[in-house]
Formats: structure tokens, C-alpha cells, sequence
């Protein structure tokens, strides 16, 4: 084989995706340089034009793995994987060619070198070429299948697997549909351009042939920030705004608490990571629709415009739980989502979901929407579990909506340059 | 029948060379010159698929006599047990068979593939054995189908076999495999499909074989992973035999076409890189 890290190397240095239209004369400003001799040559020599250009760039080394605290970009693309082979080799050799191909991806650039034999297809599958960076950001997680799997340790990581990562318990009301459940692996591609989260996913499970399979995958939408300059809270596509109660992201000591693993928490190689739990919920829009807005606020409680909570002006305003009406019934009502969801209040999950829109369902004619929930958390067992188990039993959204999909997975620590992500798993 | 002809052969005469000894086939296109830089460790190896192809065609005409005689006879339960095992030399060879975009139709398009009142060949007739369960009305495509295989011999002759040609030829036939033969659609009133996929895989693994020794001497690891991947297949394959046969493709689980679907894209994937054979070493 050639030498592939060499050739990437070079390839990394000098040309991005938009260097590639550049060089070849057919960029925007390449194209208009192209027209005097001289900056043609500048043109040729030196991609790295684009680079200042680019501010559109999530880093993807790191102590921790980016997507996570990242501020959600506009387009999520998730897949879950199910592992063919048994070699362990095989796993950390997948590994090793994902970390590879997600640095260059993140910051742009293509999977490979441009191939010149026109007997081979090409590296790289071309659809990005072009495209910014978009704040692509490629996040991986691991499931307990990876561990034991029919009673088999697989890979000889029985003893590495944490007691948290167990599957999630069967919650009341669960429609679980087998094909929209668990997996061994997972990857989590969020961009501001749907096509460039695509593109990752394909040319990482394109490597991965003969090594994993697509177990499902999932696209998922937020409004965009073109659409929305402000970055005020997205709505969900019942029309309320979803995620006002999340920590800080920008306090270490927030996210020491609610998201990220802690030595002394289980085996020290997740230590950075974080637990990441899917759920495809279903929205019954139809139904939802026919509903007056006093039910609509009353589910969530919280008024839909501003979403303040009932009986607050602002959306940021705190919540008075106690409160009661004139007829002395409770302001915000005990089955309300928000109240549900909330519980004692000790304890949150850093949520970061998108919309999902599948075309119709085709038994029942009706729209196939919904939420793509995705929370990361420290430790599920206090934090995302008793959360849903309150939810299933009491929430007035269950009306509404119906749980078809379930995973968890532990997203990896993050990778320095030189490593590659679940080397503390392998190693 | 192949959706979009890439055009990879080159044909040599227009004229048809009836009766040409293979012989002076194989002088003839040496005589050629292409530009691959390894052209000449492949000579042998272009020169070796070309029998195995011809080989395969000729096993087909005759094949195929039975198959239309049994239909002309009137003998449909004959013609039923014939018709799967026929077909699967005309999928072995298909790189080199399809390369006649004129005849490849007449003699493999499937219902909705032509315009009705063109629609002759292998599905037609499989159309009036499987739903009508009958030969009769179907012995003048019986006649027409031997016309149209015969030409085919006579023209196969003329076809040019490159490297290009094995390299992409190989993926090609599991790219038949992924988009008509895994989704039931090539045979969809016998439901045979097992049959046209095994001989796919049989039609890839021979041009590999072929290039193997070149493969490894190029990346060993690369040759070591499409015979694994080669081995799953066919023991996926094997898990569905009955009898000489296979099993009808209506008798598959979803799970064992899921299995078969990606057990073949792990296949063609590493397959694709089998171009490697044409750079200078």
C-alpha cells in the first residue's frame, strides 16, 4: 500500500475542499485571479487563501469530543452501527481510519488524496467538494452490544464495560420498533449544511464495509441560522421552544457536574466522555393540531409565543411551580412537561435535539415527524432515566407523542493529534 | 438486462466474423496497443477470461435450445426447471454479453425495462410459464430468443477483452447483484433470483482469481480481504441451497436479504480497488 499518512499530510496542508475548485481555476476567486498570469500562479500555489476565510471550523482534537458542547449547528446526521467483524484489529484499525478521515473532514478537506488512476473510484466521494466547513462536527460513541452481545464478550472488553452502560430499561408506554433500537456504534455528524453532514457519514461508513453496518439512520433539522440571526431558543414542531433548561455550556464546573465523566465515575477510559441517549419520538401532528391552545400551553406549561413559563411574561423568567388560578387549581399543571421533566430539579441533561421529518406514515397517511431527542449526561441512572420514568408515567405530551426509537451509547473521550479516538477503550 | 451501458469493450470489426478461430482472435488483439503500463503482465490474463467468457456463452447456446425447445414442445414443467440454470451462464459472462446494447434487451430485459410490444427473451417467457403457467402463445419468443443467443455467440467473438474491462466487469456484476438480484427484481415471476446471483459472484470471483496474483503482488492485505469477503458470500449462499438449486428468493427472511445486501457491498467495496493492477508497479 502507499503511504497513505504521508500523502494525507501534504494533502491536509495545502488544499481544502475550496482549494481543489480553486486550483482548478473554476472557484469564485481563482477563477477571477485565474485571468492574469500571475494570479493564476498564486492561485496554483497557495490554497491556503481559504484558510483565513475559514471561521466556520469546530476544532476536532481535543480533551473532550466536539459536538457535544458545541453550539448546535443546523443539521444533524446520525447513524448507529452494528459490528460485523470479530477481530478487535479490525476495530482499532476502523478507528484509526475515522479519526484520520473526521480531522480532515471537520477542517474541511477531502477523505483522500486525488486519485490519478481511472481504474480505481475515487477516495474521496466528492459531494463536499466546494463546501465549507460548516462547523461540521463528528461525534462517536460506543454501545453496550460493543461489550457483550448474546451473552459473548465480543472483543475481550467485558471488563471494561462501565455499569452505567447498560440498555436503558424498558419505560411505560415504550413503542420501541426493533430496527429504530440500540447498536454498537454510533456516529453523530452535525452541520450547518445538511449535505456536508452527509458526505462524513457516507465516506465513515463506506471505510467501515466489511467491518460494520448501518444499524438506522436518522436526519434531523433545526431551524437555520440564516432563518434565524437572533439564535433565540428552536421551536419543535409541536411550535414550542425546546431546550431553555440546559446547563451552561460554558461553565467547566456545570459540565464537570451534569455532562462529562469524572474519574472515580467507572473505568477511567471514559473518563472526558459522556453518555449520549436517542430517542425517536414520534409526533402525532394531526392530532396535535385539533388541539385548543389552552391544552397545547397546559401540556407544556409554558405559553407558546413567548415561551415563558405559565404565568411569566419571558421566556428566562424561573417558573412558580406553586402557584394556583382563581379556582385555586395549579398554574403550571402537575401532568405539565416542563414540571415532569423537571422533577426535584437536582438534576439536568444537557439536551441537543433536532426535528425529524420522514415523508408519511405509510399506514396511516399521516405525517412521520418528530423529535430526534438526543441528551448527553454524566451518569444516566440519575439524570436521563428517573427523568423519563417520570415522564412515561405522568406526562400530559404522552398524548401527543410516542417513543419509537432507543439507544445509548458512551461517547469517547476526545483525541490529541497523533492518538485516535477510543484508544483508551483498546489499548 | 444492465441499466446504463459503460461502454468498456471495444469492438474490433463491425462485421461479424463468423467461424474466426480463437486463435486468431488472441493474435488480433494483441496486436492492439492500450496504454496500460501493465499491459503486458495482463495479456495472459485478458486472453484467459476471453475463453472463459466464450467458454460460458457457448454453454449458454445450448442451454438455451433446450430451454426454447422445451418451450416450443409445449413441455412447461420442463421448461420451468430448465429456465434458472440456463441463465446463469449468460450471468457469469455478463460483462462481455452485455456489451451488445442491441441484443443484451432481446434477450434479458424485464417487463417495463422496453416498450410492450418489444419485450422479448429469457422474462417474457418466464412471464407466461410462472403467471400464466404456460408455453402457449410463447413459441414464437421461444424461436426469437434462440435467433437473438446465437447472434450473441457470433458476435462475442468481436469483443476486445482490456484490463478495463476485468477491472470494472468484476464490480459491475455485483453491482448487478445489489440492485436487481437482492431485491428480487430480476426474476419476479419464477423467483430464481438466487440463481442470477450466484452466477454474478461466480462471473466476479473468476476475474479476480485471474488478477489475483497481480493484486497481491500490488497489496497483499487487499487480496487477503476480497477472499474473505468472498468466502462470507458464498457461505451466505450455500446456507440457501435445496437440492441442485437454491431457494426461491419469496422464501428469504428480510434478515437473509439484509445480510445478503451488505455481505455484497463488503465485497464490492475492496473489490473496486482491484484497478490497482493497472499502475506501474
Amino acid at each position: 500500500m502507499t503511504d497513505l499518512s504521508k500523502e494525507t499530510s501534504i494533502f491536509e496542508k495545502k488544499v481544502s475542499r475550496r482549494g481543489v475548485l480553486k486550483a482548478a481555476g473554476i472557484g469564485g476567486v481563482g477563477a477571477v485571479l485565474g485571468a492574469s498570469g500571475l494570479g493564476g500562479v498564486l492561485a496554483l500555489s497557495d490554497a491556503t487563501v481559504t484558510k483565513g476565510q475559514s471561521n466556520d471550523i469546530v476544532p476536532f482534537y481535543g480533551a473532550n469530543q466536539a459536538g457535544i458542547t458545541t453550539s448546535p449547528q443546523d443539521n444533524l446526521y446520525i447513524v448507529s452501527l452494528e459490528v460485523t467483524t470479530d477481530s478487535k484489529q479490525d476495530l482499532i484499525q476502523l478507528f484509526k481510519e475515522w479519526t484520520e478521515a473526521s480531522a480532515l473532514m471537520t477542517s474541511g478537506n477531502t477523505v483522500g488524496d486525488t486519485s490519478t488512476n481511472g481504474n480505481l473510484p475515487p477516495k474521496d466521494t466528492g459531494e463536499a467538494v466546494g463546501l465549507s466547513p460548516s462547523n461540521l462536527t463528528i461525534t462517536f460513541g460506543v454501545g453496550p452490544s460493543l461489550f457483550v452481545k448474546d451473552g459473548k464478550d465480543r472483543f475481550g472488553l467485558r471488563s471494561k464495560q462501565p455499569a452505567e452502560l447498560v440498555d436503558l430499561p424498558k419505560f411505560p408506554l415504550d413503542a420501541l420498533k426493533k430496527e429504530w433500537t440500540g447498536g454498537d456504534l454510533c456516529i453523530q455528524a452535525c452541520a450547518d449544511d445538511l449535505q456536508v453532514a452527509f458526505h462524513a457519514v457516507r465516506n465513515l461508513v463506506r471505510m467501515a464495509r466489511g467491518k460494520a453496518v448501518i444499524h438506522w439512520a436518522q436526519t434531523g433539522f433545526q431551524r437555520t441560522k440564516n432563518a434565524d440571526a437572533q439564535k433565540v431558543t428552536p421551536r419543535n414542531l409541536l411550535g414550542f421552544k425546546d431546550g431553555t433548561v440546559n446547563p451552561d455550556v460554558t461553565s467547566k464546573s456545570a459540565l464537570q457536574k451534569s455532562v462529562w465523566v469524572q474519574k472515580g465515575d467507572g473505568p477511567d477510559w471514559l473518563v472526558g466522555g459522556s453518555y449520549m441517549v436517542v430517542r425517536r419520538i414520534q409526533m402525532y401532528i394531526e392530532v396535535w393540531d385539533r388541539s385548543t391552545l389552552n391544552d397545547q400551553e397546559a401540556t407544556f406549561g409554558r405559553h407558546r409565543d413567548s415561551g415563558a413559563p405559565l404565568g411569566k411574561q419571558n421566556e428566562f423568567d424561573s417558573a412558580d411551580f406553586e402557584a394556583v388560578d382563581e379556582t385555586g387549581r395549579l398554574v403550571i399543571p402537575e401532568t405539565a412537561h416542563m414540571r415532569v421533566a423537571r422533577g426535584d430539579g437536582k438534576h439536568s441533561i444537557l439536551r441537543r435535539s433536532y426535528s425529524y421529518t420522514d415523508g408519511m406514515d405509510t399506514k396511516t397517511g399521516s405525517l412521520d415527524a418528530g423529535l430526534v431527542f438526543i441528551c448527553f449526561q454524566r451518569r444516566p441512572s440519575t439524570q436521563f432515566i428517573p427523568m423519563q420514568q417520570r415522564l412515561a408515567k405522568n406526562d400530559k405530551l404522552n398524548e401527543y407523542i410516542v417513543h419509537r426509537g432507543s439507544a445509548l451509547f458512551a461517547c469517547l473521550p476526545g483525541v490529541q493529534k497523533g492518538g485516535y479516538i477510543g484508544e483508551t477503550l483498546f489499548d | 438486462m444492465k441499466k446504463a451501458k459503460t461502454a468498456v469493450a471495444v469492438l474490433l470489426s463491425t462485421s461479424l466474423l463468423f467461424g474466426c478461430s480463437q486463435k486468431n482472435e488472441e493474435a488480433t488483439t494483441k496486436k492492439e496497443e492500450t496504454k496500460e503500463v501493465a499491459k503486458d503482465a495482463l495479456d495472459g490474463v485478458t486472453a484467459e477470461y476471453r475463453e472463459y467468457a466464450i467458454n460460458e456463452i457457448e454453454e449458454f447456446v445450448i442451454a438455451t435450445e433446450e430451454f426454447t425447445n422445451a418451450v416450443i414442445e409445449g413441455d412447461v414443467e420442463k421448461a420451468k426447471e430448465l429456465y434458472a440454470p440456463a441463465r446463469m451462464h449468460y450471468e457469469r459472462a455478463e460483462p462481455i454479453a452485455e456489451v451488445f446494447g442491441d441484443l443484451d434487451p432481446k434477450i434479458d430485459a424485464r417487463e417495463g425495462d422496453v416498450p410492450e410490444d418489444e419485450w422479448t427473451g429469457y422474462h417474457r417467457i418466464e412471464y407466461g410459464l410462472w403467471e400464466k403457467n404456460t408455453t402457449k402463445g410463447y413459441e414464437e419468443y421461444a424461436e426469437q430468443l434462440m435467433k437473438d443467443v446465437h447472434l450473441l455467440r457470433a458476435k462475442v467473438e468481436t469483443v476486445e477483452v482490456t484490463p478495463d474491462l476485468l477491472v470494472t466487469g468484476a464490480v459491475d456484476l455485483l453491482n448487478e447483484v445489489s440492485t436487481s438480484k437482492v431485491t428480487g427484481e430480476e426474476d419476479r415471476y419464477s423467483h430464481t433470483d438466487l440463481y442470477d446471483f450466484v452466477a454474478n459472484v461466480q462471473g466476479a470471483e473468476e476475474i479476480f482469481n485471474l488478477l489475483k496474483d497481480e493484486v497481491k503482488a500490488k497489496d497483499a492485505d487487499l487480496a487477503a480481504t476480497i477472499e474473505a469477503q468472498f468466502a462470507q458470500v458464498h457461505s451466505l449462499l450455500d446456507q440457501q441451497k435445496e437440492g441442485d438449486g437454491y431457494k426461491l428468493y419469496t422464501d428469504l427472511t428480510e434478515a437473509e436479504v439484509k445480510k445478503f445486501s451488505q455481505a455484497v457491498d463488503a465485497l464490492a467495496e475492496p473489490l473496486s480497488q482491484i484497478g490497482i493492477v493497472t499502475e506501474a508497479s
